[in-house]
C-alpha cells in the first residue's frame, strides 16, 4: 500500500520538472517566444524596410526606448510580486521638473541638481510603497491616485513652461556613442549595467527568490521568512528612484516639461507582460522584459520608416499584447487535445477515485 | 512513450536550431540588400524630398497647410510625405518622426514644432546628415528657416483698416482682447494705437477690455462694453475666442447690423456670423498659403538657390518673390482676409 503512493507522490510533482534536457527548458519558455519574434522581426526590418539597415537606426533604437527600457526593470519585479505601479511616469516628469528648477532657479551645481531628483524620486517611491507596503492599500487604486498627484505638482511647478540649457558636456555625453561612431550610445554601458544589477537581485538572490514567492503565494512566502513589506517598499522606491533616472535621462535629452512623458507608464507594462511576466504575479524573467522593450522598440521604428501611420503601429503591438497574454492558456488547451501529452491540471480527478492514498500522502508531508 | 516524447522534443530542437541558423544567414543576406536600398533611398534625397511634421494630424489647420505644401511640391516637381504624432503631443513627441527621417534621409524637412527646444538634439542631428529644416508656424531655436504667418506690423495694420472701411472712417471703436499681460496681444494693440493716431484722427478708441481667452467672459465683457458706450460703432478682437464670442453676443442683440465686429478669427467658427450678416469680414493668414510657402522655402534650401543668411531671396511660386530677414525669418506677408466670398473654401 505504501509503495504505490510513494511512486504516485514522486509522478505527479506539481512543480516543473527539470528531468528535461537544458536546451529544451531553454526553448520551451515565452521568453524564447519573444526572442524568436525580436530576431524574426528584425532581420525581416533589415531585409525588407528601406533604410533600417542604416547606422542611425540601432543609435535613435536606443536614444528613443531608453526611458521604458530603464522604467520596465523596476516594474518587472513589482508586477512578479502581483503589484502595479501606474506612477512611474508622472515621477519621470516631477523628478526632471526638479531637476530643471533646482537647476535653472535653485542656481545648484549640476550634480547637486541631479541629486535632488533621485531624492525626489526616492520620495515619490516611499509614499507608494508606504501606502502599499504597510498600509496594505491595493497598488492599482494607490498609484493611479499618485499618478494623478505627481503629475499635477510637476504641472503646478512649471506650468506650461520649459527648462533647457542643462550643461552641454553632459547633454552630449548622452548623445555619445561608444568608442566614438558605433551604433550604440554611450548611454547603453550604464543602462546595461543596471540592467544586470536588477537581473542579479531577481534571479540570484534571496531577495529575489522572495519577490518571486509574494507573487505565487504571500501567505507561504510570510511563513518562509519573507519580509513582505519591506520587500514591497524596497521595490517601490527602487521604481522611484529608477524612474528618476529616466526623467533626468529626458530633461537631458530633450527638455524638462510637466506634460512630458505622459502615458509612459502604459507602454512599460505594455513591455513587460510581452516580455512574459505574468499580471497575476509570480512568473517572468528580465531577460525576457528586455527583449519586449526591443520588440516593440524594433515594430515602432520599422514601420515608422515604412511610413505606416501611428494608429496601425498602435494596432499591431496591441494584438500581439492581446495574443502574448491569450496564448499560454490556448498552449495548455491545444496540449490537452494532442492524445499523449496529459497537461498537468488533469492529473488530480484521476487521483480523487481512490480517496485513501492522498490524504495518508499529505499527513507523511506535515510529519 | 518516454522515448516519443525525446524523439519528439529533440526533433523540435533540431529545427530551432535549423531555423535560428537560418535566420543567421538571413541576417547577412538581408544587410546587404538593405545596404543597396539604403543608398538608393538616400540618392533619391537630393531632389526635394520633404518630410511634413505638423504638431499633430487631423487638425483641420494643419491639413489646410500640408495641403498648400503638396500643391507647392506638384510645381517644383518634388514630393512632400506627412508624418506626426496622433492625439495628445507631448513635447517630445514629435522626435521620433525627425529621426525617421534622418534614417530615411530625405531632402529637408518642414515643421511646426510643439516646444522651442526639445526638439533640438534631433534636428541638429537631422542637420548633421545634410537634412535642411524649415519652421512654419511655431519656431524652434535651431533651424535653417523660420516661415512667419505674419508679423505684428502688418496684423495691427490690417485690423485697423478692416474696422475703419467698416464704420466709414469715424466714430468710437473698442478692443477686446486675450489676457491683459499676453505679449502678442500687447504688442498688436500698441501698434494699432499708433496707427490710429497718425492715420485715422476720426476715429476715436475708447475701451480696451479683456475676455482672457474665455468664451464665457469674452461673452459678458463684450455685453458690458455695449452697455457703457452706447454710440461704439465698431469692435476689434485680435484673439479667435473673442471674435466669435463677440459675434455670438452681436448675433443675438439689437446691435446686430449696427456695430461692427473684425478681428482675427478661424473660419470654421465665424462663418454662421458672415452668413448672417453679423461681420462682413475678418482677418487671419492662410495655412494653405504658409505650408506653401515653406514647401517653397524648402526646396530653396534643398537645391542651395539659398543658405538661410539674411537677405537671400527665391521666388515661391504665385505667392510671389521673398527675402529672408533677420534671424532666417520669412515673413508669409499681410494676414488674409476672410469674407462671404472665400469663407466656404477653408474649413480650419
Amino acid at each position: 500500500m505504501s509503495t504505490p503512493t510513494i511512486d504516485r507522490a514522486v509522478d505527479e510533482r506539481t512543480y516543473a520538472s527539470y528531468a528535461r534536457p537544458l536546451l529544451w527548458r531553454l526553448v520551451a519558455t515565452r521568453e524564447f517566444a519573444v526572442f524568436a519574434l525580436l530576431a524574426i522581426v528584425y532581420v525581416y526590418a533589415r531585409g525588407s524596410i528601406v533604410g533600417f539597415d542604416g547606422p542611425l537606426t540601432i543609435y535613435f533604437l536606443f536614444l528613443e526606448s531608453a526611458p521604458i527600457m530603464l522604467l520596465a526593470l523596476p516594474m518587472t519585479l513589482i508586477i512578479i510580486t502581483g503589484e502595479i505601479d501606474l506612477s512611474v511616469a508622472s515621477t519621470m516628469a516631477l523628478t526632471g521638473a526638479m531637476l530643471g528648477i533646482a537647476y535653472t532657479k535653485w542656481d545648484l551645481p549640476f550634480l547637486a541638481a541631479v541629486g535632488v531628483a533621485i531624492v525626489v524620486g526616492l520620495l515619490c517611491g516611499l509614499v507608494n510603497g508606504f501606502l502599499v507596503a504597510y498600509l496594505k492599500l491595493p497598488s492599482l487604486a494607490v498609484t493611479v491616485g499618485t499618478l494623478a498627484l505627481f503629475r499635477g505638482l510637476a504641472e503646478g511647478f512649471l506650468g506650461t513652461e520649459s527648462i533647457s540649457g542643462f550643461p552641454e558636456r553632459w547633454t552630449d555625453l548622452l548623445k555619445d556613442r561608444i568608442g566614438g561612431d558605433s551604433s550604440y550610445p554611450l548611454f547603453v554601458i550604464p543602462l546595461a549595467v543596471l540592467a544586470i544589477a536588477f537581473g542579479v537581485l531577481l534571479h540570484f538572490t534571496t531577495f529575489g527568490r522572495g519577490v518571486y514567492e509574494i507573487g505565487l503565494n504571500d501567505e507561504a512566502a510570510r511563513f518562509t521568512g519573507v519580509d513582505i513589506a519591506r520587500t514591497k517598499l524596497i521595490l517601490f522606491m527602487l521604481a522611484g528612484g529608477v524612474a528618476a533616472l529616466a526623467g533626468i535621462y529626458q530633461s537631458l535629452y530633450t527638455v524638462a516639461r510637466g506634460d512630458s512623458a505622459v502615458n509612459l507608464e502604459l507602454q512599460v507594462i505594455a513591455a513587460v507582460l510581452l516580455g512574459g511576466v505574468s499580471i497575476f504575479g509570480g512568473r517572468g524573467s528580465l531577460p525576457g522584459v528586455l527583449a519586449g522593450v526591443l520588440l516593440i522598440a524594433v515594430i515602432n521604428s520599422a514601420m515608422r520608416l515604412d511610413g505606416v501611420r501611428g494608429e496601425v503601429t498602435e494596432i499591431v503591438i496591441g494584438c500581439l499584447l492581446v495574443a502574448s497574454v491569450i496564448a499560454p492558456t490556448l498552449l495548455t488547451w491545444i496540449s490537452g487535445l494532442v492524445p499523449g501529452r496529459v497537461p498537468r491540471p488533469a492529473a488530480p480527478p484521476s487521483v480523487g477515485t481512490t480517496p485513501e492514498p492522498p490524504a495518508s500522502g499529505g499527513s507523511s508531508l506535515k510529519s | 512513450m518516454k522515448i516519443k516524447k525525446r524523439r519528439l522534443s529533440a526533433l523540435a530542437v533540431l529545427a530551432l536550431t535549423a531555423s535560428v541558423a537560418l535566420t543567421a544567414c538571413g541576417s547577412d543576406d538581408g544587410g546587404d540588400d538593405g545596404d543597396d536600398g539604403g543608398s538608393g533611398g538616400g540618392g533619391g534625397g537630393g531632389s526635394s524630398s520633404i518630410t511634413m511634421i505638423p504638431k499633430s494630424l487631423g487638425n483641420p489647420y494643419f491639413e489646410a497647410s500640408t495641403a498648400g505644401s503638396q500643391r507647392a511640391a506638384e510645381e517644383f516637381g518634388g514630393q512632400v510625405d506627412e508624418v506626426g504624432p496622433t492625439g495628445d503631443a507631448g513635447p517630445d513627441s514629435q522626435v521620433p518622426f525627425i529621426q525617421t527621417a534622418t534614417q530615411q534621409g530625405v531632402g529637408a524637412l518642414v515643421v511646426s514644432a510643439n516646444d522651442p527646444t526639445a526638439l533640438c538634439d534631433s534636428i541638429e542631428q537631422a542637420q548633421d546628415v545634410d537634412i535642411k529644416v524649415v519652421t512654419f508656424d511655431s519656431d524652434t531655436e535651431c533651424r535653417d528657416l523660420f516661415v512667419s504667418q505674419a508679423d505684428a506690423q502688418g496684423i495691427a495694420t490690417k485690423q485697423i483698416e478692416l474696422i475703419a472701411d467698416q464704420i466709414g472712417g469715424a466714430g468710437d471703436i473698442a478692443i477686446l482682447s486675450a489676457a491683459a499681460n499676453a505679449t502678442n496681444q500687447n504688442e498688436w494693440i500698441g501698434l494699432m494705437e499708433e496707427d490710429l493716431e497718425a492715420n485715422y484722427p476720426d476715429i476715436n478708441l475708447v475701451d480696451t477690455v479683456y475676455g482672457d481667452d474665455d468664451d464665457q467672459k469674452s461673452f459678458d465683457e463684450t455685453a458690458a462694453l455695449l452697455r457703457a458706450n452706447p454710440d461704439l460703432k465698431g469692435i476689434v478682437s485680435p484673439t479667435t475666442v473673442g471674435i466669435a464670442a463677440a459675434a455670438r453676443y452681436l448675433s443675438t442683440s439689437e446691435f446686430k447690423g449696427k456695430v461692427a465686429l473684425t478681428g482675427l478669427g478661424a473660419p470654421s467658427q465665424m462663418k454662421t456670423f458672415i452668413d448672417d450678416g453679423t461681420v462682413t469680414a475678418f482677418a487671419l493668414w492662410n495655412p494653405d498659403d504658409l505650408g506653401y510657402l515653406a514647401a517653397f522655402a524648402a526646396d530653396a534650401l534643398v537645391k542651395g538657390d539659398i543658405s538661410g543668411e539674411e537677405g537671400d531671396t527665391f521666388t515661391a511660386g504665385d505667392l510671389g518673390d521673398y527675402t529672408v530677414g533677420a534671424d532666417g525669418v520669412v515673413v508669409l506677408g499681410d494676414p488674409y482676409v476672410f469674407d462671404s466670398s472665400n469663407i466656404d473654401e477653408f474649413d480650419f
